[in-house]
């Protein structure tokens, strides 16, 4: 049924850029002059060697501490997070409730206080979280050793790449098998991370059926075949029958098989990697595992694979040996570090909480609400005018849906991305259109995860809903939105023009003079 | 923005509705190139689709920017009144109702009003046609001023067409609003209507005229931006370039894709003619078919044949490339095909396969099932091609 919309209004501070704000001279903490007992040791900064040494100071903001906490309440009073606002935007990010414990846990003194350099055994306890964690992870996946240094997802497929690389390396056939196979709905990184690491990259279109079959794996398979690098189910949610056959046809022609299981949301408890005959995998413990996605930060992915390639993971992997715990450099084949030091503990640690907070019912328990929630849904939004389930709306999709709104476009004249602004309108999470390339006219791609209630499923179904019933009424209004949301409509073509973007306050001020 | 006081310049923009176009396909005409065939579809019951369509286009347009637009439209039915119907008060530009007492339209007066609108200086043209109202603008005008096409005739293998009128209306505002919006080459094809009343298909390619288009672009920085399509198609150019290798013949059909690696391998291509490129050069432009097959004969297993789907459709053979022979197709066979595309152009296709259609069904057959398509720098897809 159709929920009760909100009438919502965000805050709007206008708040500049903070290296545009303060006056010279203010300061947020009066530092005192060094102890007699640090006088006396000498001037530290001589032991920097000259030419490192900056001959001016940097030119950061000064301002007040009261000054600097307002800024970034406002900031944080002008975005829209799980905390506040039920997203099932934000679909194939997994966005789920981070239980606040597991924010607690990793802010104890004894993690906080850590560091990575100390000797091991003075950190015997979160060597051991980590030990139990690749053990935990090779039950849920069925492979049989993990490293969890990797900090991202993509870092994670990234590392997958290396590891197949290194392996036809091992066996004299580098030169020869030079192409990943991957499928144009699998996450654009299981493309662009083989790349980087050195291969050629065919993409499997999809079918009638929304999803690549035999027949198109066929025509590509040969001795040059690496490897097969993909999601399942796709980003539409439809999970590929076919994908088995798919593994063991890319094995018989000599290449290896990586599940990207970034978003294991469906699968959790249901589908093991292992028992599908892949031969290795990545989760994202920032996605499925409840750790927050942190704005791009502290992620980790776990990338675990069979026994004849474990000699290749990353170093250094923690090891037991005689009651003791050890960072294990000793591994000559290993692919060598994806990351500094030993990895994002804390996210490690929050993803072991949620873990043993749950047991192993409980992680079938997250799939199954996760599917159960995304399938009503879908029933609840192909009601809506304007926008349909491509390919057969009778196959269920897993845990998240690729929808079109062609017909309202064509109805309309309002674009998918009219629509998702004016979400924020409603005080939800603008949603996500669509990876690249676009192969769904108008796409909307949403996912609830297992952390929405009935009561929050029908009032996002009611903004869209209502948003669609604006579109056919009154559609020059809508393509205006947002009206009450942080910001205006934002002038994105900015983003990707050279002479305009900046990633860096220096060439920020460069390009806006 | 303009301030108080100050009178913000209208942007100019042209109207070109083709009153007959579509009219022949409900009553299988085929298309309505003749007055003859014009007056048969009307017997028959045929009904214009065309105006109705540049109305849904233009209300849109009216209610959305209509204050900023001077609108020259061609008189009467071939704009004019559709405009007025919208809201707008248009200015009729060209010679009314084809110069003659029947009140009826011609080719000949779609060419007249596009020039007229060239030389009026408007921003743009905005068409509700066909194929062959494509053709008439591209052989007044050429590709002087860009166009937008609100899809609405029989024949649509030009690639020239928004994909409904108010995309198209869309596409309009947001050139109008914003003149830097990217444009893109696309095809102008028409196929001989008497041919396929005959039951055989024979399109040609025109040219090119250039389209505004929008990139969809950043939604954050998980999913990223399109790349723009003159980078995309670069990075197929380059990764052409660098597989050529000496002593073999390359077949260079058609299109922009294929001017591209040409640039890239520092010769001048030719954009609408297949030409023969060997060892650094061109050693034949514009060549016809039996000039290529004997080419073809001379390099034995020594040759690649490099097309790129040609038109709205997705066809890689049959469509404006007919120069490229079944037989030299067989000869050289199916691994000396390559198929170049960004992928945009194969996501465009929506999931339609690439179609062949050489004239012989056995090649259509050995080229059908699933290839390969060059898609950047180290990438490739793999597509299904069907007869």
């Amino acid at each position: 049924m159709t929920g009760k919309t909100r009438n919502y209004h965000a805050a709007r501070w206008d708040e500049p850029i903070i290296s545009d704000m303060g006056s010279p001279g203010q300061r947020g903490i009066l530092v005192d002059e060094a102890d007699p007992v640090i006088q006396a040791s000498g001037n530290g900064l001589a032991a920097i060697p000259q030419n490192m040494r900056r001959s001016s100071a940097p030119a950061l903001p000064e301002l007040s501490q009261v000054q600097v906490l307002r800024h970034y309440m406002r900031l944080s009073q002008m975005t829209l997070g799980f905390d506040l606002t039920p997203d099932a935007s934000s679909g194939t990010c997994t966005m789920k409730y981070s239980p606040k414990v597991n924010e607690l846990v990793a802010r104890l003194p004894e993690i906080t206080e850590l560091h990575p350099l100390q000797a091991d055994e003075t950190m015997q306890g979160i060597m051991q979280v980590v030990y139990d964690f690749g053990k935990m992870m090779c039950a849920i996946s069925g492979m049989d050793q993990y490293s969890l240094q990797p900090a991202s997802g993509a870092q994670g497929i990234y590392t997958n790449a290396c590891i197949i690389r290194a392996y036809h390396e091992s066996r004299g056939e580098a030169d020869q098998r030079t192409e990943i196979i991957t499928t144009a709905f699998s996450h654009p990184a299981d493309a662009a991370t083989p790349s980087v690491a050195g291969f050629k990259v065919i993409t499997l279109m999809p079918g009638p059926n929304g999803y690549p079959g035999m027949e198109s794996l066929k025509a590509v398979l040969s001795d040059r075949t690496a490897g097969l690098m993909v999601t399942n189910p796709e980003d539409t949610g439809l999970f590929n029958p076919e994908l088995p056959d798919m593994v063991a046809a890319v094995q018989k022609a000599g290449g290896l098989c990586a599940y990207d299981q970034a978003n294991a949301n469906g699968l959790f408890g249901i589908v093991r990697a292992g028992d599908t005959g892949f031969d290795l995998c990545q989760f994202n413990l920032h996605k499925t595992f409840s750790a927050p996605h942190s704005s791009q930060g502290q992620g980790t992915s776990a990338v675990g694979v069979k026994s004849h390639l474990a000699r290749f993971l990353p170093k250094p992997t923690v090891d037991l040996k005689d009651g003791k715990y050890f960072w294990d450099h000793d591994r000559p084949d290993s692919i060598g570090k994806v990351r500094g030091f030993n990895g994002n503990v804390q996210t490690i640690l929050k993803a072991y909480a949620w873990v043993m907070a749950l047991g192993a019912d409980g992680l079938r328990a997250v799939a199954e609400t996760a599917v159960i929630n995304n399938n009503y849904l879908a029933t609840q939004i192909v009601k809506i005018k304007g926008v349909d389930l491509p390919w057969d709306p009778t196959v269920r999709r897993l845990e998240q849906v690729r929808y079109s709104w062609a017909k309202l476009h064509e109805d309309t004249g309002v674009t998918t991305s009219d629509l998702t602004r004016k979400m924020a309108d409603y005080g939800l999470q603008t949603y996500m259109e669509s990876h690249v390339p676009r192969l769904v006219d108008e796409p909307m791609t949403l996912e609830p995860t297992e952390s929405l209630s009935l009561e929050e499923l029908d009032e996002y179904v009611g903004v869209l809903q209502a948003i669609s019933d604006e579109a056919y009424s009154d559609p020059e209004t809508l393509k205006g939105a947002p009206y009450n949301a942080a910001t205006d409509q934002l002038p994105h073509d900015q983003f990707d023009d050279p002479d305009k973007w900046a990633m860096t306050w220096r060439a920020f001020k460069r390009k806006r003079s | 923005m303009a301030s108080i006081g100050e009178v913000e310049e209208k942007r100019r923009l042209g109207l070109i509705v083709n009153p007959i176009a579509g009219m022949g396909g409900r009553v299988g005409l085929k298309g309505t190139d003749s007055m003859e065939i014009v007056r048969e579809a009307v017997r028959l019951g045929g009904v214009p689709e065309s105006p109705g369509r540049a109305i849904t286009a233009l209300r849109q347009l009216f209610t959305a920017a209509g204050d900023g637009i001077e609108l020259l439209a061609a008189p009467g039915r071939m704009g004019e009144d559709e405009a007025i119907e919208s809201g707008f008060r248009p200015i009729a530009i060209g010679v009314a109702g084809g110069g003659d007492s029947t009140g009826e339209t011609s080719a000949s007066d779609t060419r007249r009003a596009a020039e007229a609108m060239v030389a009026a200086g408007v921003d743009l043209i905005l068409f509700a046609g066909g194929d062959g109202t494509a053709r008439d603008i591209y052989s007044a005008v050429g590709d002087a001023v860009p166009v937008v096409g609100i899809p609405a005739g029989v024949k649509m293998h030009s690639a020239v067409y928004a994909t409904n009128p108010r995309a198209a209306a869309n596409l309009v505002e947001k050139f109008l609003a914003n003149p830097d919006l990217p444009l893109r080459e696309l095809e102008v094809m028409d196929i001989d209507e008497d041919a396929f009343r005959q039951g055989s298909v024979s399109a040609s390619l025109y040219g090119y005229m250039r389209v505004p288009y929008e990139r969809h672009l950043i939604q954050g920085a998980k999913s990223g931006s399109e790349p723009s399509d003159e980078s995309a198609a670069m990075a197929v150019a380059r990764e052409m370039a660098r597989r050529v290798t000496p002593g073999h013949l390359y077949v260079l059909g058609p299109g922009t894709t294929l001017r591209g690696i040409g640039r890239e391998l520092g010769v001048e291509k030719t954009l609408l003619g297949v030409d023969l490129y060997k060892d650094g050069e061109i050693i034949a432009r514009d060549v016809t078919a039996a000039q290529v097959a004997r080419a073809v004969g001379d390099n034995e297993g020594h040759t690649s044949i490099v097309v790129t789907p040609i038109g709205g459709q997705g066809h890689i053979f049959g469509r404006g490339n007919q120069q490229i022979s079944p037989s030299v197709i067989r000869e050289a066979g199916k691994d000396a095909i390559v198929v170049v595309a960004t992928t945009n152009k194969l996501a465009a296709l929506r999931g339609r396969p690439l179609l062949v259609d050489t004239g012989d069904p056995e090649v259509d057959d050995m080229l059908s099932g699933y290839i390969r398509v060059v898609t950047g720098i180290n990438m490739e897809s793999v597509y299904r091609v069907s007869a």
